[in-house]
């Protein structure tokens, strides 16, 4: 698309060149309009043929050579991105970078210190079933409150499919089960142990044992649930291999953890998932890489081996994985993928490693609500008010399983949800603000340029949850397009999802998003459209159908 | 503040038992204060820009040709007549007589508009949403000085209700309100809309070719006494007559006659540029209607793909029209071989397109939504605007035209870019599966941009 307007640019400055010297030529005049028109046309067609022949015969011959021509760019036409865009960082070269020009990066106050402490007064954990897509509201349980569970230990799985196991994360005492509307189970409240026990996996050998077998060990194992089947999001169906898995390795949604801290010291188990994973699928493993430059990524991520890299330049949603697989293979038709976060593949490698069922994480606390945003170290599940304790600068917040745009509200005693590895605690904002969609008081995170905040890219917003206006019908021009990376039309997807209109919701790409990838999208749109819950729906809709 | 609040909170009027008054209160409370709703699932922070403070910025962007509009519509009065000719001469006066003739009509304008979005917005039982803030700052100055207000109620009264309100309000109309009302102005009150003398305020035909001044009434008397006061020149009796070869033709009607000799023989460039010439109230200036799109594109609160090319197509069918006209022009040629004649850049000069491309064709609502379909939608108004304008010997202009018909046909531009987009993704889709297939390690799904 880029090439083309360039090359219309650099066509119309000849034409219109040409046309000037002829009509002084002719000596002007109303009589030399036709013959100007014309010539112009001619000239036009004529250089437009020149041009685009010979670079035609330039990428022939580069093919002839064996020269790889969407690495290199041998045209006569430079990319914009060659002239004008940042130098990509060493560590690149060689590799697939994708430069993406969309997006927007929200910056907020309380980003995490690059410190990890030991969350040590988290004692409750909990699995809780509506964090995985795919299963029935009411699983069947198979321990009983009081009884002691090891980390590892099957606590309850879905009657349609019961070779797929919830398992405990920690050792501990079940201390509850809590329901929610029509008695589904929302949660699986364990009290941790002080010293924790592990159940001996059955560990199969890597190299000798089938796919089947190996699938089988993981849907047994507990390590299931934390996978991401694609599309949809949802439990990946049991016993089938996917085309491919993706893991992104790193994160660019508001205040998100670094990934490089969290893999710090436990490279090899990251390398051994990786490993199993590549065991899994006849495609491929596809690791998104940070080629912003800012940070170089960990050398578990570069070095990685048994897996494909690409590197993605660009602000938010860049380290999104539904838009990097969109980028390198994207989903459709009967296809399905998996997706990893590096935590996941961490617990996974370390199965193979020591043969438990080892789910630490390295948890973000951020938010400018906090006195000390850090990272901790506890289990999956973890108690979101014992990991803050101590730590709120305030208490009208609201507390995020997640970041910002795609986590979840949790009461101060709820718990993180299984896949996120970030706590992230706002203001919450109810109040009036006289005049403040004209002359807003305080300075809000915004794409529009109508805020002087765009003079300053730099500066780190005190965000809350107010909504600054109200739902209105789809009024928007442009805003989705700026921050949507894919080949995506974001506007026409959600009003036929609104419509319930199938063929084209499927022809238009929503099997390719997740709720995370149209976040940003939900959070600059102007008529405070809820695009995720449209989504959703749409998705729910077309998986009933299938 | 929060004893307002508290106040405000008291005399919120029940919204069973009266509805009308429930929603009157609800729009102006929401004005005055961004509600203290807070986002629920989804994202949990929002974006600061929200509708009510997109529209503002358009508004803003008309504020320049608002005030040049007044000044406009005095000064057209006073160069008619031949009094005050330069620029600044009796400048008080002309700005009085600006605001006497514009004021009623904003003030209309806003009352039955508003009224109306009101009264829907009671009965359907939402707020009150923000459509009608561009729709109301846009009317006025694209209606003549003139314009009895009888003729605007109902204009507006048919744009809201028809225009709007029958496909379900803000955001879901299909054609642009401020250019639905004006078209039926147009249709149903020819005389009122087109023709040489409508353009120029307080002017009155007093038999073939002669014109006369409308006498002053009371508010400028008033004001009279005022500048009396203040030691001014003053509005007097009025009842004088216009200059000798006054027409209050257009550039554009000259043109439609005689072609580019024939509206340079009236107004020179630079009076078409900086618009103290005849016209709507609000098209003339275009030094103001560039700063207002520049100020648009800038805060991307309007799309400048619409308006880039727009203004391509202007250029494109201008330079065929260009083509088309006859080589030599002699007494024989028609008008509109003459008009055709024009250098195309002159079209920029007269009439209303960059008024039309910068604040009508941008609407978000009306035009294409996809950016491939932006390109196509905007190229398309300026092309066949322009051949309406040229072409069509009934009236002089083709942008309201132009615009309207593009804006019936932009659903079915989106849909076949929607068509291609599903296309290239059945393609990466075939792309994809043939590689994993053939065991090709490399996925380079050709992601078109």
């Amino acid at each position: 698309m880029r090439s083309v307007f360039s090359k219309i640019a650099l066509i119309v400055v000849f034409a219109s060149m040409f046309v000037e010297l002829n009509a002084q030529a002719a000596g002007g005049g109303a009589s030399s309009w036709l013959i100007n028109g014309l010539v112009a046309v001619a000239i036009l067609v004529f250089f437009y043929v020149v041009i685009n022949v010979s670079d035609n015969l330039l990428a022939i011959e580069a093919k002839n050579s064996g020269i790889d021509t969407k690495k290199v760019n041998l045209g006569l036409f430079p990319n914009l991105s060659e002239l004008f865009g940042s130098k990509l960082p060493d560590y690149t070269a060689g590799h697939v970078v994708k430069r993406l020009t969309k997006g927007h990066d929200i910056r907020l106050e309380g980003e995490a210190a690059a410190k990890v402490a030991d969350a040590t007064g988290v004692t409750r954990y909990a699995v809780q079933p509506p964090n995985v897509i795919g299963i029935q509201p009411i699983p069947k349980l198979e321990v009983e409150i009081g009884a002691s569970v090891k980390a590892g230990d099957p606590i309850f799985y879905d009657k349609l499919m019961p070779e797929v196991k919830f398992v405990a994360p920690v050792s501990g005492e079940v201390i509850a089960v809590n329901r929610g509307a029509k008695r589904a189970i929302t949660e699986v409240v364990i009290l941790a142990d002080r010293e924790q026990q592990y159940r001996k996996l059955d560990t199969p050998n890597l190299h000798t044992a089938s796919r089947s077998e190996l699938m089988d060990f993981l849907m047994g194992s507990g390590i299931w649930p934390f996978i991401r089947q694609r599309p949809f999001n949802v439990l990946p169906t049991p016993g089938q291999a996917p085309r491919d898995i993706f893991v992104s390795t790193f994160d660019t949604a508001p205040l998100a953890p670094d990934l490089n801290i969290v893999v710090a010291g436990r490279e090899a188990a990251f390398q051994k998932g990786i490993d199993v994973l590549a065991r899994l699928t006849d495609g491929e493993v596809h690791l998104g890489l940070d080629g912003r430059g800012k940070t170089k990524p960990a050398d578990a991520f570069l070095n990685a081996s048994n897996a494909r890299k690409y590197f993605f330049t660009g602000a938010h949603p860049a380290g999104n994985v539904g838009i990097q697989i969109h980028h390198i293979a994207p989903v459709g038709g009967h296809d399905t993928v998996w997706t990893l976060g590096v935590q996941e593949v961490i617990t996974l490698g370390n199965m193979f490693l020591t043969g438990h069922f080892d789910t630490s994480r390295v948890i973000a606390l951020t938010g400018a609500e906090l006195k000390d945003p850090h990272y901790v170290r506890t289990y999956a599940g973890a108690n979101v008010g014992e990991l803050l304790a101590g730590n709120l600068a305030s208490d009208h917040v609201r507390y995020i399983s997640g970041d910002v745009l795609s986590g979840e509200a949790k009461a101060a005693d709820g718990f993180l949800n299984l896949h996120d590895d970030q706590v992230t605690v706002i203001e919450e904002g109810d109040y009036y603000e006289l005049f403040g969609w004209l002359l807003p008081l305080s300075a809000r995170p915004s794409i529009s340029r109508t805020f002087p905040n765009f003079l300053f890219p730099d500066q780190q917003f005190k965000a809350n949850t107010n909504t600054h206006g109200e739902k209105r019908a789809f009024v928007v021009t442009n805003d989705y397009e700026e921050v949507m990376p894919m080949d995506i039309y974001t506007q026409q997807l959600m009003k036929a999802i609104v419509v319930s209109d199938f063929e084209k919701m499927e022809g238009l790409g929503i099997l390719e998003l997740v709720e995370e990838d149209v976040a940003l999208c939900e959070f600059v749109c102007v008529s405070k459209q809820p695009l995720q819950q449209i989504l959703r729906q749409g998705l729910d809709a077309v998986r009933s159908q299938s | 503040m929060k004893a307002l609040l508290d106040f405000l909170h008291r005399i919120e009027p029940d919204k069973k038992k009266s509805p009308l008054l429930h929603t009157a209160y609800d729009a102006f409370f929401t004005f005055a204060f961004t509600p203290n709703t807070v986002t629920k699932g989804g994202v949990h922070i929002r974006d600061g820009m929200d509708l009510k403070r997109t529209m503002v910025h358009v508004v803003l962007a008309l504020q320049l040709c608002y005030i040049f509009g007044t000044f406009n519509i005095g000064h057209q009065h006073f160069s008619a007549l031949g009094q005050y000719t330069g620029l600044l001469e009796g400048f008080h006066l002309k700005l009085v007589y600006g605001l006497v003739k514009l004021l009623p009509i904003f003030v209309v304008t806003h009352l039955v508009g508003l009224g109306i979005e009101f009264f829907y917005a009671a009965k359907k039982g939402h707020a009150v949403e923000e459509g009608f803030l561009v729709s109301g700052a846009l009317i006025p100055l694209i209606m003549p000085p003139d314009i009895p207000m009888w003729i605007l109620t109902l204009s507006i009264v048919f744009a809201v209700i028809i225009g709007k309100e029958a496909f379900g309000g803000t955001g879901m109309n299909i054609l642009n309100i401020a250019l639905l009302a004006r078209v039926f102005v147009f249709f149903a009150y020819p005389t009122y809309i087109s023709g040489d003398e409508v353009w120029i305020a307080g002017i009155e035909k007093a038999g073939v070719g002669q014109y006369v001044g409308q006498e002053y009434g009371a508010v400028y008397g008033f004001f009279d006494w005022i500048f009396n006061g203040l030691g001014w020149s003053t509005f007097g009796q009025g009842g004088m007559a216009a200059v000798d070869g006054y027409t209050g033709a257009t550039p554009l009607s000259l043109g439609a006659k005689g072609g580019w000799e024939a509206i340079t023989q009236v107004y020179n460039e630079s009076q078409m540029w900086w618009g103290t010439i005849p016209g709507s109230i609000g098209e003339t200036s275009k030094p103001f209607i560039i700063l207002g799109a520049l100020f648009l594109i800038f805060t991307k609160v309007a799309d400048w793909r619409i308006m880039v090319s727009a203004a391509l197509g202007v250029v494109v069918c201008g330079m065929m029209l260009n083509g088309l006209a006859p080589d030599q022009i002699t007494a024989d040629t028609s008008g509109i071989q003459k008009f055709m004649a024009i250098p195309w850049h002159y079209h920029f000069y007269m009439g209303s397109f960059l008024f039309a491309m910068a604040f009508m064709a941008t609407d978000p609502v009306t035009a294409a939504g996809t950016p491939r379909g932006k390109w196509i939608y905007g190229f398309l108004i300026g092309f066949v605007g322009l051949i309406i304008r040229v072409m069509n010997p009934a009236y002089p202009e083709g942008w309201m035209l132009a615009i309207l018909l593009l804006n019936v046909f932009s659903p079915l531009i989106d849909h076949y870019v929607a068509e291609g987009n599903i296309k290239r993704r059945q393609r990466r889709q075939a792309l994809v599966a043939k590689r994993v297939k053939g065991g090709e390690v490399a996925v380079e799904a050709a992601v078109v941009e």
